[in-house]
């Protein structure tokens, strides 16, 4: 087990020390405003170092290449150890504990967005921009940017890639280099951040509100600076500018950069993914929009369509940004909202749950399944966007709906044996895996996760680490065959 | 340098291997084959593309636009040729090296010339191969023989044996024991490990020795490393494939020559082809056989079919049974580092002999020929320096002066027709071919970087 976990260690502690830099941005803004996290920012930004220095210097022995197993197990721990560090700083400048501050970090890492912290509009600027700026991190991913910036990752470097990146199908590179490859999925992530950050600039917000939209936008997170979300601005250029890059956020990051090489329009049309989104989302507003006035809930049309849309897809695109307490509509609407959530966001985006494409393969599996009834001898491949899908990929997606659904299960189960109701404990679990943000009931856009015990508030955040990394690369570590030599 | 290799087998895998490890190289492989490209980009850094080799679709999946090198070497000839027929027609791929095995081929040079096929450079592992095991025959004792500068000058690779004059000596006596004969000796493996060759440096029994001489020189040298054997007479080789058949050929004239090859076909075949060759019927790993045709009395019996394990058998067998020296062919190096320890004596790796080749087209502008050696640990190079004495940092210089990375030997100049073995004094002209040895090939950057012009002077 030492020769297994030391080399992997060796690695974690660069990416550990890479991202104690990470907290210089915060603690810039700190010593600018003078705020009253200063020491906190300071004492993390050392001890993140420090435990990263003096693990790569306890483990340099131990060096070597990378293996398929090292990578998933470099994954595995940057995620379940980061937000421990991550959290430092909440925890020393807030009246938290460390559970909280252990969630609310994994909650900004894995873009999740909810938060147990209440009074977020009186919060120093600092944290605030640390748990956007973690949300952003986490959008791309940590080991995505350590593959980027290291180059002594090498061919390990692929492996690590496939165990972050979400979708089925990991194997095609934009460029030949793994390296390369990480590095223009950044550039591509960062311009339309800095994208969304101007037109929010223009839209009304100030900069520093633009900064922080823009990476909750982007990492599709839901973190905000103020306890009513965006519901605070109560501005419907600003909705339209989020809901836009959501909407591009929630869409395979490959495909943005194939159009913009191309330069034009054409990768959007050939990626079956994207179309499915866009029409699964358009239906949904307009349906939702309908069913509100048909309800009462909104007295026009206008006013429902503005509500719905926002919320439809903030919720399906698993960002979780809200400008109304969408808990309080008629159940169906919420509900669907929720499962939207399972299935909108597109492989290779910063979204998460089930990703359209597993629900693209699946349906045609079942489509399959059903006309082999009627003609048995049937021969028909299963296609996606015109490309033959082969039968491992199906079998791996079976597999994972498989997992993620015992998963939703089990944890559903033991929220409810640890007293929570049962609304709130099927969303919360649903909203935490998909890394969506608000549930409902409890833990609903009204309110927050600070009202879970600590018990219930690590199953949530344990929910979250299963979603982000689709649930395969956590469970694996808990194979008895990942560990013997 | 961008690079798209057509094919995955054996040869495409080692080229995707060597050309991936330089830095500089971003290679994509195409294969039809999903799972054998699935496994490949598991352990290299590389891109794959899933298709018909030869397919423009397939071809722009892979990047065609913007490649610099097309290297075609899937198990067709036809493909190949197509695939940079198409490359050059409608992406104007401006370098295309295509692996051409059939000598119907290759022997039209009209073919590949002008208004030709596009194919700016043919290789033909088959051909190489046969050329290296010919080479292996024609200098009894030598490990490897490669050739520079059109064969003037030859880099050996010997193993020292008790019995050879240099053997328990300085190396610098060599000079004192042959006086007529300038060579250099590259490197020296001890044990698996380089060290460095000096004047002090003694020779033991068993080191690995890689020494450069003109080729009228090089059984001299050789002499003085291990005692001399006897002219090989006498050849056994097992597989009557391509290799085989070639070499069968091209050793019968001077040699006795036996080829057995178990297909009855295909041995009717061969023994329409070859004249004073003896085709035998049978199987190359049956005792009787060999014995019935005297394996105690070959020179050399070298097993060169299609299958690497039933070579690794025949060659074990019949150096029990008697014969001197035997080869086997062997695609895996982790088999060929396991059984040069072994009985047998001489494992040939095709890849390794072919990859160089390769590489020397695809390295930067000067070089001119590349040897990969020890399973790629260590390398061969010939460059061709170009330039003016103000602009080059080697042109103008005695090699006293010239800053070589670590690991890195000068080992000859060669000025036209001339041969000039390395000693600190030569200055170097341009257009001088200069033959070096590196024995970590991660310094290999750096000695490109010497050889560039320095064109920020101009």
């Amino acid at each position: 087990m030492k020769d297994i976990l030391l080399p992997v260690a060796h690695v974690f502690a660069l990416v550990i020390m890479v991202f104690s830099g990470t907290m210089l941005a915060p603690l810039v803004l700190s010593i600018w405003g003078l705020d009253r996290a200063l020491s906190a920012f300071v004492l993390s930004a050392l001890i993140t170092f420090l435990i990263g220095a003096l693990l790569w210097l306890a483990t340099r022995r131990f060096k070597r290449e990378l293996k398929t197993r090292d990578g998933l197990m470099l994954v595995a721990l940057t995620w379940v150890a980061l937000p421990a560090v991550a959290g430092l700083p909440l925890w020393g400048s807030l009246p938290i504990n460390f559970t909280d501050a252990y969630f609310e970090a994994a909650s900004g890492l894995t873009t999740t967005g909810g938060t147990v912290l209440s009074g977020l509009d009186f919060l120093p600027r600092s944290v605030n921009l640390w748990r956007h700026l973690l949300s952003w991190i986490g959008g791309m991913g940590i080991i995505v940017l350590a593959v980027a910036i290291l180059p002594l990752l090498g061919v390990g470097g692929m492996q690590i890639y496939r165990a972050e990146m979400p979708g089925p199908m990991k194997d095609s590179k934009l460029t030949p280099r793994i390296g390369q490859t990480a590095k223009l999925l950044w550039a591509v992530y960062g311009g339309l951040t800095l994208a969304c950050i101007v037109c929010l600039r223009f839209a009304g917000m100030d900069w520093f509100d633009a900064v922080c939209a823009g990476f909750s936008a982007l990492s599709l997170g839901g973190f905000s600076n103020y306890d009513a979300n965006i519901g605070h601005f109560n501005s419907v250029p600003i909705e339209l500018v989020l809901m836009g890059f959501e909407i591009l956020a929630a869409l395979n990051f490959a495909t943005h950069f194939l159009a913009w090489s191309q330069r034009g329009p054409r990768a959007y049309l050939r990626d079956s993914e994207a179309k499915a989104i866009l029409a699964v989302l358009f239906v949904s507003c307009i349906g939702i929009a309908g069913f509100l006035v048909f309800k009462g809930t909104y007295a026009d049309f206008g006013t429902a369509l503005r509500y719905a849309s926002f919320n439809v897809i903030s919720i399906a695109t698993t960002s979780g940004l809200h400008n109304q307490d969408y808990a309080l509509w008629p159940t169906f609407a919420p509900m669907w909202m929720i499962f939207l959530s399972c299935i909108v966001a597109s492989s290779g985006s910063t979204g998460g749950g089930i990703k359209m494409i597993r629900t693209l393969i699946l349906s045609k599996q079942a489509n399959r399944e059903l006309n082999q009834l009627v003609h048995p001898n049937l021969v028909r491949p299963l296609k996606v966007g015109g490309l033959v899908i082969a039968n491992r990929v199906v079998f791996a997606v079976l597999a994972f709906v498989f997992l993620y659904f015992m998963s939703v299960a089990t944890l559903i189960f033991v929220q409810l044996a640890s007293g929570l109701d049962f609304l709130t404990a099927l969303s919360a679990i649903v909203a935490c895996i998909n890394n969506a943000g608000p549930g409902l009931g409890l833990v609903g856009p009204g309110g927050n996760y600070g009202v879970l015990n600590d018990f219930q508030t690590w199953v949530c955040a344990a929910a979250m680490l299963l979603g982000r990394l689709e649930v395969f690369t956590l469970l694996v570590l808990f194979t008895p065959t990942l560990w013997r030599k | 340098m961008k690079i798209i290799i057509l094919g995955a087998g054996q040869v495409g895998r080692t080229a995707a291997y060597h050309l991936s490890r330089e830095e500089a190289n971003d290679v994509t492989v195409i294969d039809s084959n999903e799972d054998c490209l699935r496994d490949l980009q598991d352990r290299l850094d590389i891109r794959t593309v899933t298709g018909n080799a030869a397919s423009p679709r397939v071809l722009e999946a892979a990047g065609i636009g913007n490649t610099d090198i097309l290297v075609a070497l899937t198990n067709s000839d036809e493909v190949n040729m197509l695939a940079c027929q198409v490359a050059w027609t409608l992406y104007r791929t401006p370098k295309k090296i295509a692996r051409v095995r059939s000598s119907d081929f290759t022997g039209r040079e009209r073919l590949f010339g002008e208004g030709g096929v596009a194919v700016d450079v043919w290789i033909s592992p088959e051909q190489l191969v046969t050329e290296y095991v010919a080479r292996l025959i024609r200098y009894p004792g030598a490990l490897q023989v490669l050739d520079f500068a059109d064969g003037r000058v030859r880099l050996v690779g010997i193993r020292a044996r008790q019995g050879g004059p240099l053997v328990g000596e300085a190396l610098r006596t060599l000079r004192e024991h042959i006086p007529n004969i300038d060579t250099r000796v590259a490197a020296i493996y001890r044990a698996g490990k380089s060290i460095k060759p000096e004047g002090a440096t003694v020779i033991a029994d068993g080191d690995e020795i890689f020494f450069l001489a003109a080729r009228k020189d090089i059984r001299a040298v050789m002499r003085e490393m291990r005692r001399e054997e006897a002219p090989v007479r006498r050849v056994v080789i097992a597989g009557g494939g391509n290799i085989g058949l070639r070499l069968a050929s091209e050793l019968e004239g001077k040699n006795q020559v036996k080829l057995i090859e178990r297909d009855n076909k295909r041995a009717r075949r061969i023994a329409e082809k070859l004249s004073s060759t003896t085709v035998l019927h049978g199987d190359a790993a049956d005792e009787e056989l060999l014995l019935e045709e005297n394996i105690d009395s070959a020179d050399v019996f070298a097993a060169l079919t299609n299958s690497e394990e039933a070579n690794i058998l025949s060659a074990m067998l019949a150096k029990r049974l008697g014969a001197h020296k035997v080869m086997a062919l062997i695609n895996k190096p982790s088999y060929a580092e396991l059984i040069e320890s072994g009985s047998i004596d001489i494992a040939i790796s095709p890849q390794t002999v072919t990859i160089g080749s390769l590489l020397a087209h695809v390295r930067h502008g000067d070089v001119v020929r590349v040897h990969s050696l020890r399973r790629g640990a260590a390398e061969a190079l010939e460059v061709v320096v170009h330039g003016e004495a103000d602009n080059s940092r080697v042109i103008g210089r005695r090699i006293e002066e010239i800053a070589l990375p670590e690991g890195t030997t000068l080992g000859a100049v060669v000025r036209g027709d001339e041969v000039m073995i390395a000693h600190h004094d030569v200055t170097v002209q341009p257009d001088d071919h200069l033959i070096l040895f590196l024995t970590d090939r991660r310094h290999l950057e750096a000695v490109e970087k010497l050889f560039q012009g320095s064109a920020s002077f101009l």
